[in-house]
């Protein structure tokens, strides 16, 4: 296996930071300490590790509602992120995004978007920025959305204008099987989404979105395509989400156990920690000691957004323009 | 479509200005070449800009100069890169707009037809206007668009919509109507610069309008109306073609003996308030021209920021002569009677005067 030993921990920091991320991010949930709706992303570890382990702060992805994975893979701070989803000042985008809007533009992450389908365009227009710079060898497009997203217009007319103008974009479809209760067997027209890449002219793949060395292999190979000139390409990385569409989506009685459990035998973590340990590439030890430090970190982000404080009121009307001259009480 | 003169909007002041007569779309299309040179960043993308591809050579062609021959020529001299032709997918291009400009670009997107904003209205309401708000200020979303509107070229109703308020109703996003070559000089180029998504709503009445225009470059500052005629009898508030309306109205009423105020709103967000409460409160009547449809219409708007600052000043109640509340229809007779007119006005001046 080619993957350095960093790579290797930044892998399993990135998936065991998601899935630890999520988690402690329903329990403050349920504690109602979240200002709003969430959508956990843990079981779909895989996709964004994988897929972020190729890329830098120059490279742009573009996110849905179950963005917090992308985030975190990207490298976002968690302490900023559980505080923008308790609403807080401190928090990634004020307070004022919430747990779908999170986005950090120097990081390379151009923001959750709580419309399915529609942050997709925007990784196009980032990979376009790339293009007419002539950076595309150090700058381009990753575009995450899910099964759900793939029946949007938007997604169709995104991916033609990408080839009709070979722009360095990664489509990156996260089929976890579902959108919201609706199973992708009823609301996609083909059995793999990745069949749709040829009509648009560029290589479509479908990938065990349960398994991160597949993903990092199959991602490698589509960002090396876009930073060599080569045009877009489209991933379909099978996987699953571990909970409910959003966090009070329980029971989930439109899932049957036998399906979870298929599901949670092929963890992606797990799987990881039998493959590394097994092939001697990281020790156990080496394992436990990220694991430890991630849940520190859990720690200190829950109490770091706990104690900020709420956003100014005045905040209401900052940054709806970067310059508005009507005399509107309050905007700026 | 018959060639109008503009009104003359520079007033005291600019007499002795270098400049001469030029036709709108000549100034439209000069704009934005001037604005391409200035700053490397800025691009177009549209449907048909380029005009096409030469049968043989694969090379743009430019057969009609893009749509009203707004690009005339550009993409001979800026290359397909910068004159970027885009697929018949208003979603898909917007949003690609609007992540360009996320990442640094200045983007300028020609919609066509201003009904088709509706095609791409998520990417417009959802991103390029919410962008910087949602993500805390950590981002600007500094992206053109415009589109021609308005009826009266027999373009009936999916290619003739005026719907002014849809846009100006968005939070995060601005909107400006020039009126003649004048302003659009000035507010096309102010857009360009602007770090805003910024949205120019452009008649088809006024693409073969002359007017005057000053050589210099000048950009004219978003939410700021003029006056384009000064009176003491009644305020006749235009934007874009309902500004020309205005000023016609105005003059055959001047023959009556009716001195009207006109004011050219030119930018509808942010909108210049204190040029419409000054008027009011120097003529104490006034009659919103608009030619969007009325309900929840920048005519509305207007009339409810008077009822509600200048109540005291008013002699009359606030009158609006807008479209009916209909699609626009194909047949000629029929259009014109959509169209707010002249006639109308001066009919809505009478009453208000008691002068019928």
């Amino acid at each position: 296996m080619d993957i350095s030993k960093e790579k290797l921990e930044w892998i399993y920091t990135t998936m065991y930071r998601i899935r630890r991320f999520e988690e402690t991010m329903l329990e403050q949930t349920f504690k109602g300490n979240s200002m709003g709706v969430t959508h956990p992303s843990d079981g779909q570890e895989a996709p964004p590790t994988g897929i972020c382990a190729h890329l830098t702060d120059k490279d742009w992805i573009g996110s849905t509602h179950r963005g917090h994975g992308h985030c975190i893979a990207k490298g976002l701070d968690t302490h900023k992120m559980m505080a923008e989803i308790m609403g807080k000042a401190t928090g990634q985008c004020g307070g004022k995004g919430g747990s779908m809007h999170i986005a950090d533009f120097s990081k390379g992450m151009l923001g959750a978007n709580a419309v399915v389908g529609a942050s997709i365009p925007l990784a196009v227009g980032a990979a376009l920025t790339a293009k007419y710079r002539g950076i595309e060898n150090e700058s381009v497009g990753v575009s995450f959305f899910g099964d759900g997203a793939s029946s949007q217009g938007v997604l169709h007319e995104s991916m033609n204008l990408a080839s009709v103008w070979k722009l360095p974009v990664v489509f990156a479809c996260e089929n976890n099987g579902y959108a919201e209760a609706t199973p992708s067997w009823y609301a996609v027209s083909a059995d793999d989404i990745a069949s749709r890449a040829e009509g648009y002219g560029m290589p479509g793949v479908v990938v065990d979105g349960m398994d991160v060395f597949a993903v990092y292999d199959a991602a490698g190979e589509a960002i090396a395509r876009a930073r060599a000139g080569e045009g877009p390409t489209f991933l379909e990385l099978k996987t699953y989400r571990y909970h409910g569409h959003f966090h009070a989506d329980v029971p989930l009685n439109y899932r049957t156990e036998e399906e979870e459990k298929y599901y949670h035998d092929r963890d992606a973590i797990k799987s990881f920690e039998k493959r590394v340990t097994e092939q001697k590439l990281m020790t156990a030890k080496k394992l436990k000691s990220i694991r430890d430090a991630i849940e520190k970190e859990m720690v200190v982000a829950v109490d770091f957004a706990l104690n900020s404080p709420m956003p100014d009121a005045s905040a209401l009307y900052d940054d709806v323009y970067v310059n508005y001259s009507n005399p509107i009480p309050g905007l700026r | 479509m018959t060639t109008q003169k503009s009104v003359n909007p520079l007033g005291p002041g600019y007499e002795g200005v270098p400049g001469e007569e030029k036709r709108f779309r000549d100034v439209f299309r000069d704009t934005l070449r001037a604005e391409m040179i200035r700053d490397e960043d800025v691009f177009l993308m549209g449907e048909d800009i380029s005009g096409g591809f030469d049968k043989e050579t694969k090379e743009p062609l430019d057969a009609w100069g893009g749509p009203f021959a707004a690009t005339k020529g550009l993409v001979q001299e800026f290359g397909p890169e910068r004159i970027r032709d885009a697929p018949i997918s208003e979603a898909g291009f917007v949003g690609a707009a609007v992540g360009s400009a996320l990442t640094g670009l200045r983007p300028v997107v020609d919609l066509m037809y201003f009904d088709f904003v509706t095609v791409a209205f998520d990417q417009l309401l959802s991103n390029a206007a919410k962008s910087r708000y949602m993500f805390g200020g950590q981002t600007k979303v500094p992206l053109t668009l415009f589109a021609r509107s308005g009826a009266g070229t027999g373009h009936a109703a999916q290619h003739s919509e005026s719907f002014y308020s849809m846009l100006a109703h968005i939070p995060g996003l601005k909107v400006v109507v020039p009126s003649d070559p004048y302003s659009v000089k000035g507010l096309l180029a102010a857009a360009i610069r602007d770090d805003d998504p910024v949205f120019l709503i452009n008649d088809k009445k006024l693409i073969n309008l002359t007017g005057f225009v000053p050589d210099d470059e000048y950009v004219i500052e978003l939410g700021k109306g003029r006056y384009t005629r000064r009176g003491d009898d009644v305020t006749l508030v235009g934007m874009s073609y309902t500004s020309i309306a205005c000023q016609q109205a105005a003059e055959m009423l001047a023959t009556e003996g009716i001195e009207a105020e006109v004011i050219d709103m030119m930018s509808l967000s942010p909108f210049d308030e204190d040029i419409l409460l000054e008027s009011v409160m120097n003529t104490n009547r006034v009659v919103i021209v608009d030619e969007d449809t009325p309900r929840a219409s920048m005519a509305s708007e207007f009339a409810a920021i008077i009822a509600d600052k200048a109540f005291d000043y008013l002699d009359a109640p606030v009158k609006r002569v807008t479209a009916p509340h209909s699609p626009v229809p194909y047949n000629k007779g029929l259009e014109d009677a959509f169209i707010p007119q002249p006639a109308d006005i001066i009919t809505t001046v009478r009453k208000l005067l008691g002068r019928e």
